[in-house]
């Protein structure tokens, strides 16, 4: 065990000991690469199979008659409108969240030291929380005989028939994944150097030329990483428009669970997951080029 | 550490802000507040509020189906958080610490099961299991079914990504030179991160163990895929429930299921605050 400390004095030693390192590398690494190659790239490859298999009359998958025609069908109006609105709410969800968090996270970051732990461990109880309960708490309170609703109609009011449309799971997913916008904004926000602003200032900036000249382009890995982490598990969410959204406000992920738990298209099914797997990974290596650059 | 926010205190602007956190801090926590409160209500009706009673908590503790859930649901967090983390903290010391080949290949595995949707992974465990099962019948007449097996082995899969990086993070931060003091000091690697590395990562290890306990004890979507008839998780079930109605029993369950969120909450901030006490402790019992 002593090779690691040998005197750099003999090279072939040196070169011997490197190798013995790399190969201990190797062996720590080597049980989680072999549990995720079982568990996650073969099941992965066995997807990719799947997407381009048939589907049987009694709704079996037959490994034999490959085609692309579960690809094909992805291009279908019924299909493409249930992508679009996927896309599109995903889109509204991450802007509505960079909105309210953006100023949320720069008043976090700009309080003195203790209030502001005290204001992250406020932000992170609802980040840890259950997920499922958080949501619940939505359709307790979007009910027609909920709280919300018995309120608007004590004041005379009409009831409040929000649950099970596109606005609810808006509302739903907007609450869900708020923090996960927050945490990233408020840790680039932080650790940004303010004296920047104040030289801006010195300078004869006024504040919003000082924000939009120095404080936003610092801040913008946060809003990249932000927008990211909000986007790509919005775009396919599954408990929240199934927990708040109808039959009419269909996404791509309870889409995807129906092929396989009701309409058993499991070619189908798989073949909408790779094209939404695709284009996320597409996301996010685009996330990680342009946030390397702006770092 | 001073704050020059660019701004004047009492300014209009810094008036809207603090307005907007507030508002940002009752819409976190309003919500949580009304489940919470109605839980503790007599009636059978969740939005009509009779009069306080721990009547839905004594039928949730009656309620067989929610206790067998929950004992599947601490089963399956124990037996995935152990193994995730410990092939978790392997895989982080391997690539934080060591240069071998197909390194690349193995950061990018690392990383797949967070990026991709959970739908996604929970379509791919379920095709494979079944296809694998199929095929262990047809080779030798027999094959296990779906269960807490299938449901731990897919926590396993997803925990270790997210355990591999809480505590990448910390490797990443901590002074390598510590590790090279050791060896100056004729520590071999073992020694070395027996001694330094291990007592000084650790609260990243607690810490990457506990998130990976709270997304096992939160899981739905891939837990409901991977299930199978026999097995429910308390959040399955809880989840199935939901789908159907609004009762003040799911608003008790989902009470004790907050409770429990944010004691992990609290355990884990102890545990970032309390982490320089107990690596001296650390050190003091390993000699």
């Amino acid at each position: 065990m002593t090779i690691d400390t040998v005197e750099a004095a003999r090279p072939e030693l040196e070169v011997a000991a490197r190798r013995a390192d790399s190969r201990r590398g190797f062996f720590i690494a080597l049980p989680a690469w072999v549990y995720l190659t079982v568990f996650f790239t073969i099941p992965l490859f066995i997807v990719l199979v799947y997407s381009f298999a048939t589907r049987s009359s009694t709704g079996r998958t037959r490994l034999a008659d490959w085609s692309l025609d579960s690809y094909r069908r992805l291009w279908d109006p019924l299909v493409a409108q249930i992508a679009v609105r996927s896309f599109m709410l995903a889109l509204a969800t991450t802007l509505i969240c960079l909105l309210v968090a953006y100023p949320f996270a720069y008043y976090m970051a700009t309080r003195r030291p203790a209030l502001r732990n005290v204001l992250l461990v406020l932000v992170m109880i609802p980040f840890w929380s259950n997920f499922l309960v958080r949501t619940y708490a939505w359709k307790v309170l979007l009910g027609s005989d909920g709280p919300l609703s018995q309120l608007s109609q004590a004041m005379g009011g009409e009831p409040i028939r929000l649950l099970f449309t596109n606005t609810a799971v808006l509302i739903g997913l907007v609450y869900g994944f708020l923090p996960f916008m927050v945490l990233p904004l408020y840790a680039a926000l932080e650790r940004m150097d303010w004296s920047l602003v104040e030289a801006a200032r010195d300078l004869y900036a006024d504040g919003w030329t000082a924000f939009r000249r120095v404080t936003w382009p610092l801040s913008r890995p946060g809003v990249f990483a932000g927008s990211i982490l909000v986007f790509v598990p919005t775009l396919g969410a599954y408990v929240t428009p199934a927990i708040l959204g109808g039959a009419k406000t269909t996404l791509l992920g309870d889409y995807i669970v129906s092929q396989f738990l009701a309409a058993r298209n499991q070619p189908f099914g798989s073949a909408l997951s790779v094209g939404m797997m695709t284009v996320m990974l597409v996301f996010t290596v685009a996330y990680f080029r342009s946030g390397a650059r702006n770092l | 550490m001073s704050v020059a926010t660019g701004l004047r205190p009492k300014s209009p602007v810094e008036r809207l802000l603090a307005a907007n956190s507030w508002l940002v801090f009752a819409f976190f926590y309003a919500p949580i507040f009304v489940l919470v409160v109605f839980s503790f209500n007599a009636n059978n009706n969740v939005g009509i509020w009779t009069e306080p009673s721990l009547r839905w908590y004594r039928e949730v503790f009656a309620n067989e189906s929610v206790m067998s859930a929950l004992k599947n649901s601490l089963i399956v967090a124990a037996i995935s958080t152990f193994f995730s983390t410990i092939l978790g903290t392997m895989a982080a010391l391997s690539l934080e610490r060591f240069r071998f080949r197909g390194q690349r290949l193995y950061d990018g595995l690392i990383y797949l099961p967070i990026i991709i949707p959970e739908v996604t992974m929970a379509v791919m465990l379920l095709l494979f299991f079944a296809q694998g099962f199929q095929w262990l019948d047809a080779a030798v007449g027999w094959s296990p079914s779906f269960g807490l097996g299938t449901i731990s082995l897919s926590h396993i899969a997803f925990n270790i990504s997210f355990v591999a990086v809480v505590v990448r993070a910390r490797l990443g931060q901590m002074d390598p030179r510590l590790e090279e003091a050791a060896a100056d000091l004729y520590a071999d690697r073992w020694q070395a991160f027996r001694r330094v590395t291990l007592p000084l990562i650790a609260p990243g290890v607690a810490g990457g163990a506990l998130l990976a306990l709270t997304l096992s004890l939160d899981d739905v979507v891939i837990t409901n895929f991977v299930a199978g008839p026999g097995a429910t998780t308390l959040p399955v079930y809880v989840f199935g429930l939901v789908r159907r109605g609004v009762t003040p029993l799911i608003n008790a369950v989902s009470t004790l299921m907050l409770v429990a969120s944010m004691v992990l909450v609290a355990v884990s901030f102890g545990f970032q605050r309390g982490s320089h006490g107990r690596v001296t402790e650390w050190r003091a019992s390993d000699r």
